[in-house]
C-alpha cells in the first residue's frame, strides 16, 4: 500500500488564508454571530463575468482549489472529491422562496442547477476540464473527513496519483437565521477569540472552503502524511478515550507520541464536553489546538483544522492563536484531530510529518 | 482482478412496489407506476405525471412505530423502509457482529418538511423541529439508527441523479479494501416541490408517460423511490454461509466536464464510466449481456447515452431497456432502484421492457428492448449519470 501525501493547500477562511506564504501571521477578529470570510481577489482566478455568475460556494470551492493545484504545482488532478454539508445554500433558498413567493410561477432554472450539493464539485471540473471520478460527500460534520477517506483509498491502491480533496459551505441567511432560532447559532454576538470560553449554548457559524491536493508520491512541497481517517456515526462521552486510544493503536502509536491534539471546539457548553473528555483525558499533558474561533462553525469547518495541521506540519510553527493550552511544543511530527457537530458524526484523523 | 463483492440483501420501495417482490411483478406484468401527482400541493398536478408510492407519511410512521415527535422526512421514511428489508433479507439478526457500515444517497433530503414550513419555522414551534432535519445527512443518520448502525461508518452521497451508484460503487470499495466487513448501501429520494418546479423550469418533464429512447420523448417523469442493498466481504459470506444474491463485479466513475446540466453530445463522460467499469470487473463489452440504461426520456440524455453504449459496445450492443418508464426517475435513489431491478434481471434470467417505446430514434439504429424477454443472464451493466457531469456505471454479475 502506498502513502498518502499532503501535497498542497488551499484556503478561503474568515481569516486570510488565502495567501499560501503566509500563516495566521494578522489574526481578524470579529464580533458576530456568523463571520463572513476574507476574500481573495477572486478574478485574478476567475473572469468576472463568471464570477459574478457564481455562487459564493462555487467561487470559494473553485478558488480555493485553483489555488491548491498552483501550490501542488498542476494543471490537472486524476479525481476531484468535495465534501459539503449543505452545499449552495443560497441558491437553494432563493430558488424555494421564489416557488413560494411566486406560487410556483415565473420561476428561473439558475438557482435550482446551483443549488444541487455536487455543484461545486462539477463546476471544478469544468474548470480544471477534468473527466476523472467526481465525488460529492454531505454528511453534516464528517462530509469532508468522507472525502478524504475515499482519496486515500485509492491513492494506497494506486489508482490515482493526484487527487483535490476539499470542503466548502456557504452561509444561508434565511437557514442562519433558523439555526438561531433553534439554538444551534449563539443567541448574542459574542468577541469571536474568547468565544472557546464561553458558557453559553450555540456555536458561531461561518463558512468557507479548504482544498487539498493528496498524492502518493512525496515531493519538496508535501506538508505531512496522512496515516489515518476514521469516522463514527454516534459516540459516547464514555467511550472516547477508548476509541481514541484504539485508533491510535491500530496506527502503532500511543496518546504519548502525539505532539499535538487539534480539536473542534466552538464554545457550545452543550456540546464542548467531547472535546473536554479528551483534552481532560487521554491528551492532558498533549499540546492542544483549537481553530474554530478563527473560522466559525460549519458543516466542514474540520478541512480548515485539517489546513491548521498541514500548516503546522510543513512550517513547524504553532501561532500561539491556536495554542489551547500551555505545554510546550518542540518539535511536531504527530498530530491527531478529532471533530463531531452537536454529538454526531465523529472523526479522528492522525497526520504525520514527512 | 475483477473479484465481486457478494450481496446479500436488498431492499426496495417505488412506485411499482413497496417490496422486492411487488416490484418483480410490476415489472413482469408492464405495470407501470405514473400517475398524475396526488401527494404534494403544487400547481403543476394538472400537467406533470409522477411515480408516487401510495403509503403515506403517517402509515409509514405507524409502520415504523416512529412517536408522534419524530422528525423524519419522508425521505428518510422511504429510507429506513427499504433499507430494513434490505438487512433482513440478508438474515442480519445482529448487525454490530461485524463492521458495519452505511453509505446512503439523497439529493432532496428533508426539502419536503422545508418547503413545506420554511415560512412558518419562525412562528410555529411545533415543526421547528424540522429545521434540523432539512440537511442532506440527516436521512442517513435516522437509517443508521433504525439500523443499529452505531460507532460505524456512516456517510451520504449527493452527485444528482447518479447519487446511489456511487454509494454502491463506495462501499464496494470499503469492502475490497477490508475497511469494513459489511456495507448497506442505496439511496432515498422523495418527491418535493423543490424538485419538481426545477425540473420544470429546466423544461425537461414530461407532460405524459415518459417514453425512453423514443424519438418523440418529450421528458421525464419524476419519481420517488429508496432502495438498498447488503454487501458482504468473502470472510462473512463464508463464516454465515449466506447465500449470495449476485456481485458488484464492477464499476466506473467518471466527470463530462461538458456543462453544469446537459450532457454532451457524444457521451464523453458516460463512455469513460462504462470502460472503466469494464475494467474494473476485468470484462470486455461482449461479456455485458444486458444494459440497464438511465434512459431518463429527456432529448438530451437518450441521445447523449444511445451514442455512448455504441462507442462502447460498437456494432454488438447488448439489449438494453430503460425502467424509468415503470417507476419514473428517482433522482439520487435511480441507481439502487435500478441496481435491485438489475439483480432482478440476473436471478429470473429476465430482460424487462422498455415500456412505452414507439418511434426509434434517428441519430443511431439501436433500440431498446420493448417486450418482456427470457435470456440467460451472466452479467447487467446499469447506467447513472446526473447534473454536474457525474456519470456512474456499475456492472452486477450471477457469478463472483
Amino acid at each position: 500500500m502506498k502513502n498518502v501525501y499532503i501535497n498542497s493547500v488551499g484556503s478561503i477562511s474568515a481569516q486570510k488564508t488565502y495567501d499560501n506564504n503566509e500563516f495566521l501571521s494578522e489574526v481578524v477578529s470579529y464580533q458576530e454571530q456568523i463571520l463572513p470570510v476574507v476574500d481573495p481577489n477572486y478574478k485574478d482566478y476567475i473572469p468576472p463575468a463568471a464570477a459574478r455568475r457564481m455562487a459564493k460556494g462555487i467561487k470559494m470551492g473553485v478558488v480555493a482549489s485553483k489555488i491548491a493545484l498552483q501550490d501542488a504545482g498542476l494543471e490537472e488532478v486524476d479525481a476531484i472529491i468535495t465534501g459539503t454539508g449543505m452545499g449552495c445554500l443560497r441558491d437553494s433558498e432563493k430558488f424555494l422562496s421564489a416557488i413560494l413567493d411566486n406560487k410556483e410561477q415565473y420561476l428561473t432554472p439558475t438557482s435550482f442547477i446551483q443549488s444541487t450539493h455536487n455543484t461545486v464539485g462539477g463546476q471544478i471540473a469544468l474548470e480544471l476540464q477534468c473527466k476523472g471520478y467526481n465525488f460529492t460527500y454531505v454528511h453534516s460534520s464528517v462530509s469532508f473527513e468522507s472525502a478524504m477517506m475515499d482519496a486515500k483509498l485509492q491513492l494506497e491502491l494506486d489508482e490515482a496519483k493526484n487527487i483535490l480533496i476539499g470542503g466548502v459551505d456557504e452561509i444561508g441567511e434565511y437557514t442562519a437565521g433558523l439555526h438561531k432560532i433553534i439554538g444551534h447559532i449563539k443567541p448574542e454576538a459574542e468577541d469571536v477569540l474568547q468565544v472557546l470560553q464561553s458558557k453559553t449554548k450555540g456555536a458561531i457559524y461561518g463558512e468557507g472552503a479548504n482544498f487539498f491536493v493528496l498524492s502518493n508520491e512525496r515531493n519538496e512541497n508535501s506538508y505531512g502524511k496522512i496515516k489515518s481517517v476514521s469516522i463514527f456515526n454516534t459516540l459516547s462521552k464514555s467511550e472516547l478515550n477508548n476509541e481514541a486510544e484504539a485508533f491510535l493503536s491500530a496506527n502503532g502509536v500511543s496518546a504519548e507520541d502525539i505532539d499535538v491534539v487539534v480539536l473542534g471546539n466552538n464554545g457550545d457548553v452543550e456540546f464542548d464536553g467531547y472535546y473536554e473528555t479528551l483534552a481532560n483525558g487521554l491528551f492532558q499533558n498533549t499540546p492542544q489546538v483549537c481553530y474554530k474561533h478563527l473560522c466559525g462553525e460549519f458543516n466542514t469547518a474540520s478541512s480548515f483544522g485539517f489546513w491548521v495541521t498541514a500548516k503546522m506540519l510543513k512550517n513547524q510553527a504553532l501561532p500561539e492563536v491556536l495554542r489551547f493550552n500551555d505545554f510546550p511544543v518542540k518539535e511536531i511530527k504527530q498530530v491527531l484531530l478529532y471533530n463531531q457537530y452537536r454529538g454526531e458524526n465523529h472523526s479522528f484523523t492522525l497526520v504525520e510529518q514527512c | 482482478m475483477g473479484k465481486g463483492v457478494a450481496i446479500t440483501g436488498m431492499g426496495i420501495v417505488s412506485a411499482i412496489g413497496n417490496n422486492v417482490d411487488e416490484n418483480y411483478q410490476s415489472l413482469i406484468a408492464g405495470k407501470k407506476g405514473i400517475s398524475r401527482i396526488s401527494k404534494i400541493d403544487t400547481i403543476h398536478k394538472g400537467d406533470i405525471m409522477v411515480g408516487e408510492i401510495a403509503t403515506t407519511n403517517q402509515e409509514f410512521i405507524s409502520q415504523m412505530g416512529l412517536s408522534p415527535e419524530n422528525n423524519y422526512s419522508r425521505t428518510a421514511l422511504l429510507g429506513a423502509v427499504a433499507a430494513k428489508q434490505a438487512v433482513n433479507s440478508a438474515g442480519i439478526t445482529d448487525i454490530t457482529k461485524y463492521k458495519t457500515g452505511l453509505i446512503s444517497a439523497t439529493s432532496v433530503g428533508g426539502m419536503d418538511m422545508t418547503e413545506k414550513y420554511y415560512y412558518e419555522y419562525p412562528t410555529n414551534t411545533a415543526v421547528q423541529k424540522y429545521i434540523d432535519g432539512h440537511h442532506a445527512g440527516d436521512s442517513t443518520q435516522k437509517i443508521a439508527e433504525q439500523l443499529g448502525i452505531l460507532k460505524g461508518v456512516v456517510t451520504t452521497i449527493s452527485t444528482a441523479c447518479s447519487s446511489a451508484a456511487n454509494a454502491i460503487m463506495f462501499g464496494a470499495r470499503l469492502i475490497k479494501s477490508g475497511q469494513l466487513d459489511r456495507v448497506v448501501v442505496g439511496g432515498a429520494d422523495c418527491l418535493s416541490m423543490f424538485t419538481i418546479n426545477g425540473f420544470k423550469t429546466l423544461m425537461i418533464l414530461s407532460d405524459t408517460y415518459n417514453t425512453p429512447f423514443d424519438e418523440h420523448r418529450k421528458g421525464l417523469n419524476l419519481g420517488e423511490a429508496a432502495a438498498y442493498l447488503v454487501l458482504e466481504s468473502d470472510a462473512v459470506v463464508k463464516a454465515e454461509n449466506k447465500p449470495v444474491l449476485a456481485y458488484v463485479k464492477g464499476y466506473g466513475n467518471a466527470n463530462d466536464a461538458f456543462h453544469q446540466t446537459a450532457s454532451s453530445e457524444n457521451g464523453d463522460g458516460a463512455t469513460l464510466a462504462m470502460e472503466k467499469a469494464l475494467e474494473v470487473a476485468g470484462l470486455e463489452p461482449k461479456d455485458i449481456d444486458y444494459i440497464n440504461a438511465h434512459g431518463t426520456a429527456t432529448g438530451n440524455n437518450d441521445l447523449s447515452e444511445g451514442r455512448a453504449i455504441i462507442r462502447v459496445f460498437g456494432d454488438a450492443v447488448p439489449e438494453f431497456s430503460s425502467t424509468k418508464a415503470y417507476t419514473g426517475h428517482t433522482l439520487a435513489a435511480a441507481g439502487a432502484i435500478e441496481a435491485v431491478y438489475s439483480i432482478l434481471a440476473l436471478q429470473h434470467n429476465t430482460i424487462f421492457p422498455n415500456l412505452n417505446f414507439k418511434m426509434p430514434m434517428e441519430a443511431f439504429d439501436i433500440r431498446p428492448e420493448v417486450s418482456l424477454k427470457s435470456k440467460e443472464l451472466h452479467t447487467v451493466m446499469s447506467n447513472s449519470f446526473g447534473f454536474g457531469g457525474n456519470c456512474s456505471t456499475v456492472i452486477f454479475s450471477k457469478e463472483a
